[in-house]
């Protein structure tokens, strides 16, 4: 078993890219690719099982860690460390990456018909470059994964994108391209001043003050700049529903949210802590705004892709709001409705490209009636819209209830009366959707094509996800314990402490 | 001084003389319906026999032989293998993508492994006059080489326009030379610097180490003197675009490095800026006229120009605190070496997609490359992402360490234009790959342009650059090792023993 726990973290990388190179070398015949794919995919994911499964919680910290030098950088500096390992922060996301690979593979089944290898040997680098992101401890290696995350989700949107695919994709590559150059000067900024990239060792001399003040100012922004555009945080969405509109399926699941709040939380918060306070007003501002901005928006938008991007767009500036609340119950609220926001868009994206692919138009005002034909699909839908708006017993519900109750407490109480009108809303479009596609009278387009409801592969997606969301709903303490620990500030990073507010009302434990 | 035989010191020179030599005597003397193809093969082999004398010479002590004119250390010898690689590739470009009925093959083969003397002779040379030299040889060389095309009216406009500049830039050059021979009395390079801070006119050392300056900038086309390049490379046929983009600005890029480090490191305080300015210059003029190019060869020209920019950063980190930093040199070594495999990568997929005579050059041109041909179509791709400076390819690390050695030099505004930049060259690049990975218009369009051939030669010569640039970016130690060994090797800036001149024995050994 040491044997396992010792190189998991290598497998789990290598798996997705050696499964990427056999989809690249086979023939294109009898759907080989796909299978291919979707088997790497479940050996991923069980891969990522095998870490909370292993991970020792009494312990704590940075486990299945690997770390060896990876290219000396000359004689008298230092070198970039092939450093990889999980913490409670990054234990679930990985999880969570793991999972939503098969899904997207079996979501890509029949909605991708050529060129097969080209479209699954992308998505399964794309996989080692989410998994990487997560497990890095090297900031260059970090780095390294964050840039290669770009280059699969562009060309595959470029390739596959229902009407402009090369605009969105541009589109999405600058976004996130332009604003990583800053961040790269950040990072080697620091390393010239220490000779690492080490991310523990970088938050320690941060810590202990080893870097003059005025420029650290500059670097911490430089990171948050570009984890803000990639989350996306308001007003540097303008990626977002062009990306959500065009990006096949199963891409479009992963292309927002958890990459870049997973950096807020890591790199900016965990490296620049007092620079991240100095700022946090200003975040939460932007969350708020965000939040009604994104609902609102949501509302009014006759394309559901669309609808589905300024929904996330709301949805992960409240988890924005529950990162740069620093509570300690915001924060962990906040990973946890990251992965929540994980599943619920998975499922909200298979349902919609499986109505897309069959009526070929992702036009609301085209729909209507649906329910009577396509029971299934309507009960699924219902289930993971109820899941979305944040019914309680349902996932949604704790992350939203964590997150505002400790931005009640322990932030303002005015931000967080203006952030529930956005959950409000949230409420208000995702019903009205639900009332437009299934319900009324049906429509011409439904009436013109034959009933044809969600296949037993669908079902196999949908079910587990569905149940996934009630039981993260209802025991939410499977997940809690490792992701409380991952999100409490690390002991030799003395300001931090004092920084962060002891949550007054929670169930959780505060800092000391 | 040392028991080296000075024939030692340029044995890959002589070697790709003496194989210069073979072919034309072999042309000469075979009957002229013979097909010329083979001789690409001889000087391929000549080639490869060279990069083996290079790294041979690694055994040798480091020194200078012909009474202290041309030098062998592991600086000359990374630039050596560098360009020797880079003509091996485009030799075994030439042999499969020159028509069989091209005249003056003999000659065409010839002057690229000439060119390679003259390139790999600038990179040894410590002795002004042997420099010069050596870049006329490679000059000449690649003048005739970019008309090569000579029934097409862009073949000659390309080499009348690379000639006329090109001389005028080797005037410069000389010039400069003439003038520090004035100031100093010697065409030595480790004279000179040894003399330089003390000599007693200063203002002709400056114009002297200015006039220099122009004339490589010229030919690593930095911006401003830049304008010739997209011209000449959109007239050139593409092997020898693959050539000349990358080869002859290594040896400038070593030539450089000689002049700003060994020559004049005095100066520093005068050409840190300077360098600041061109390389923020030719970034940003590069990628803004990229942009708007239609025609992939006038784009990647442009983008050349950029890449000038982006390794010129390094050279503005040259000089840190504490003196000058071996870690940059290093880094603008390894740069030329990514930058050389990724374009001669690309431009090798250019030459297969366009064919020799250029009849599809436009970017429309290469949509649905990656369903004509699925090779080409991911290669070109991914030397795009190369390009981009996407981690783990060369393209990457070759900007990360001239950056770094940017930052470390205090130049961290450089850093952020350069990076910026590199955000604004993704547009185009990116352009390309998304257009390649477009669905093909019609059938129509889709039928008129043939499908590439990919032969033996050109194979080899894609495998070369693709392990290249993946090995530059995934595991690029070995070669950041022979870089920074290199930049060691370099003499240190004898500043500190300048004022006493006339008791130090001469720095060469």
């Amino acid at each position: 078993m040491d044997t396992i726990n010792q190189s998991i973290l290598t497998l789990l990388l290598l798996v997705p890219l050696a499964g990427a190179l056999l989809v690249a070398l086979v023939p294109d015949r009898a759907k080989l690719p796909n299978w291919i794919a979707l088997f790497t995919s479940l050996i991923g994911f069980g891969l990522a099982l095998h870490l909370p499964a292993h991970y020792d919680l009494a312990q704590g910290g940075f486990q299945f860690v690997i770390n060896q030098a990876w290219i000396s950088l000359g004689a008298n500096s230092g070198s970039i460390y092939y450093h990889v390992g999980v913490d409670g922060l990054s234990l679930w996301l990985v999880v969570l990456t793991g999972l939503l690979a098969p899904i997207g593979v079996i979501a890509s089944w029949n909605a991708i018909t050529e060129r097969r290898k080209i479209f699954f040997a992308l998505f399964l680098v794309q996989q080692t470059a989410m998994f990487g992101v997560f497990v890095s401890l090297d900031l260059m290696l970090y780095y390294g994964f964050w840039e290669l995350s770009l280059v699969p989700m562009s060309i595959l949107i470029a390739m596959y994108g229902r009407k402009d695919g090369p605009k969105a994709a541009m589109k999405f590559f600058l976004f996130t391209f332009i604003p990583s150059a800053p961040l790269l000067v950040a990072i080697l900024w620091l390393y010239t001043k220490t000779h690492t990239f080490d991310f523990a060792t970088l938050q320690l001399l941060i810590a202990n003050g080893h870097f003059p003040a005025g420029p650290l100012c500059w670097v911490a922004f430089a990171f948050l700049f570009a984890f803000a555009v990639k989350v996306p945080v308001f007003p540097l969405h303008g990626w977002l529903a062009d990306s959500y509109s065009e990006a096949p399926v199963a891409l479009a699941m992963v292309i927002a949210g958890k990459l870049g709040l997973y950096s807020m939380l890591r790199f900016h918060i965990g490296l620049f802590p007092e620079q991240a306070k100095a700022l946090a007003p200003y975040l939460v501002a932007l969350a708020v705004i965000g939040i009604l901005y994104g609902a609102s928006l949501a509302l009014v938008q006759k394309d559901f892709w669309r609808l589905l991007a300024f929904a996330s767009l709301g949805h992960l500036s409240l988890i924005v709001l529950g990162i740069y609340g620093f509570t300690l119950t915001g924060s962990a609220g906040a990973v946890y409705q990251i992965l929540n926001h994980g599943v619920i868009d998975g499922a909200l994206f298979v349902l919609l490209g499986y109505l897309y692919d069959h009526y070929s138009t992702s036009e609301i005002g085209a729909y209507g009636g649906l329910a009577a034909k396509l029971p299934r699909t309507a009960t699924l839908f219902v289930i993971t819209s109820l899941a979305m708006i944040g019914l309680p017993l349902l996932n949604n519900f704790v992350g939203e209830f964590l997150i505002l109750s400790s931005t009640f407490t322990g932030v303002s109480r005015s931000w967080t009366v203006a952030a529930a009108l956005g959950v409000i809303l949230g409420a208000a479009y995702m019903l009205w959707l639900i009332q437009r596609i299934f319900y009324g009278t049906e429509s011409a387009l439904v009436a013109s094509k034959p009933a044809s409801d969600l296949s037993l592969r669908e079902l196999i997606v949908l079910w587990p996800l569905a149940v996934l969301m009630l039981v993260m709903g209802v025991a939410p303490s499977l997940w809690f314990p490792a992701i409380e620990q991952g999100v409490r500030p690390h002991p030799q990073h003395v300001q931090f402490i004092d920084l962060v507010k002891t949550p007054s009302t929670s169930e959780m434990e505060g800092p000391r | 001084m040392n028991s080296v035989p000075d024939i030692f010191r340029i044995l890959p020179e002589v070697i790709l003389t003496l194989t210069g030599a073979a072919i034309m005597l072999i042309d000469a003397s075979l009957p002229p319906t013979t097909p010329r193809r083979s001789l690409g093969w001889v000087a391929a082999i000549g080639t490869t026999i060279a990069i083996w004398a290079s790294v041979w010479q690694l055994s040798l002590p480091q020194g200078a032989g012909f009474y202290g004119t041309v030098e062998t250390s592991a600086f000359t010898i990374f630039f050596h293998v560098l360009i020797c690689g880079i003509v091996l590739v485009a030799l075994l470009l030439s042999l499969d993508t020159l028509p069989e009925d091209s005249h003056h093959q003999g000659e065409y083969y010839a002057l690229i492994v000439f060119g390679a003397v003259g390139m790999c002779l600038l990179t040894g040379a410590v002795e002004l006059l042997v420099v010069f030299i050596a870049l006329e040889i490679s000059s000449i060389a690649t003048y005739v080489l970019a008309g090569y095309r000579k029934n097409t009216a862009r073949g000659p406009e390309a080499a009348i326009k690379y000639f006329l500049l090109g001389s005028f830039a080797t005037a410069f050059l000389l010039y400069g030379v003439a003038l520090t021979f004035g100031a100093t009395g010697t065409t030595q390079i480790y004279e000179i610097a040894r003399l330089a801070p003390t000599a007693r006119n200063h203002s002709l050392i400056l114009a002297g180490a200015a006039l220099m300056l122009v004339g490589i900038l010229f030919k690593v086309s930095a911006a401003p003197f830049h304008l010739w390049t997209p011209d000449v490379y959109e007239g050139a046929p593409s092997p020898v675009v693959a050539l000349m983009s990358t080869a002859p600005k290594a040896a400038a890029f070593a030539l450089l490095l000689r002049v700003v480090y060994e020559i004049f490191p005095s100066l520093h305080a005068l050409w840190t800026p300077l360098l600041w300015v061109i390389a923020v210059l030719s970034m940003t003029v590069g990628n803004l006229a990229a942009l708007r190019q239609e025609n992939v060869k006038r784009m990647l020209a442009y983008s050349s120009i950029a890449h000038a920019g982006y390794l010129l950063a390094a050279f503005a980190g040259l000089s840190t605190p504490d003196g000058i930093s071996t870690s940059a040199i290093a880094a603008a070594c390894f740069y030329t070496a990514a930058y050389a495999a990724m374009n001669v990568g690309i431009f090798a997929v250019i030459t297969l997609v366009s064919g020799y005579e250029e009849k599809h050059p436009f970017v429309q041109d290469f949509r649905g490359l990656l369903f004509r041909s699925p090779l080409l179509g991911t290669l070109l791709i991914f030397f795009l992402v190369s390009l981009v400076g996407i981690p783990f390819t060369g393209g990457f690390f070759g900007k990360f360490y001239s950056f770094t050695a940017a930052v470390g030099g205090g130049a961290v505004w450089l850093a952020i234009i350069g990076l910026l930049n590199s955000g604004l060259a993704a547009a185009y690049y990116l352009r390309l790959a998304l257009v390649t990975a477009q669905q093909p218009q019609n059938d129509e369009s889709h039928a008129a342009i043939p499908r590439p051939h990919v032969g033996l030669a050109v194979g080899a010569a894609l495998m070369f650059a693709v392990a290249a640039t993946l090995i530059l970016g995934i595991a690029p130690g070995e070669i950041l090792h022979a870089a920074d060994n290199g930049a060691h090797t370099l003499q240190a800036p004898p500043q500190a023993a300048a004022p006493t001149v006339t008791a130090d024995p001469p720095p060469v050994q």
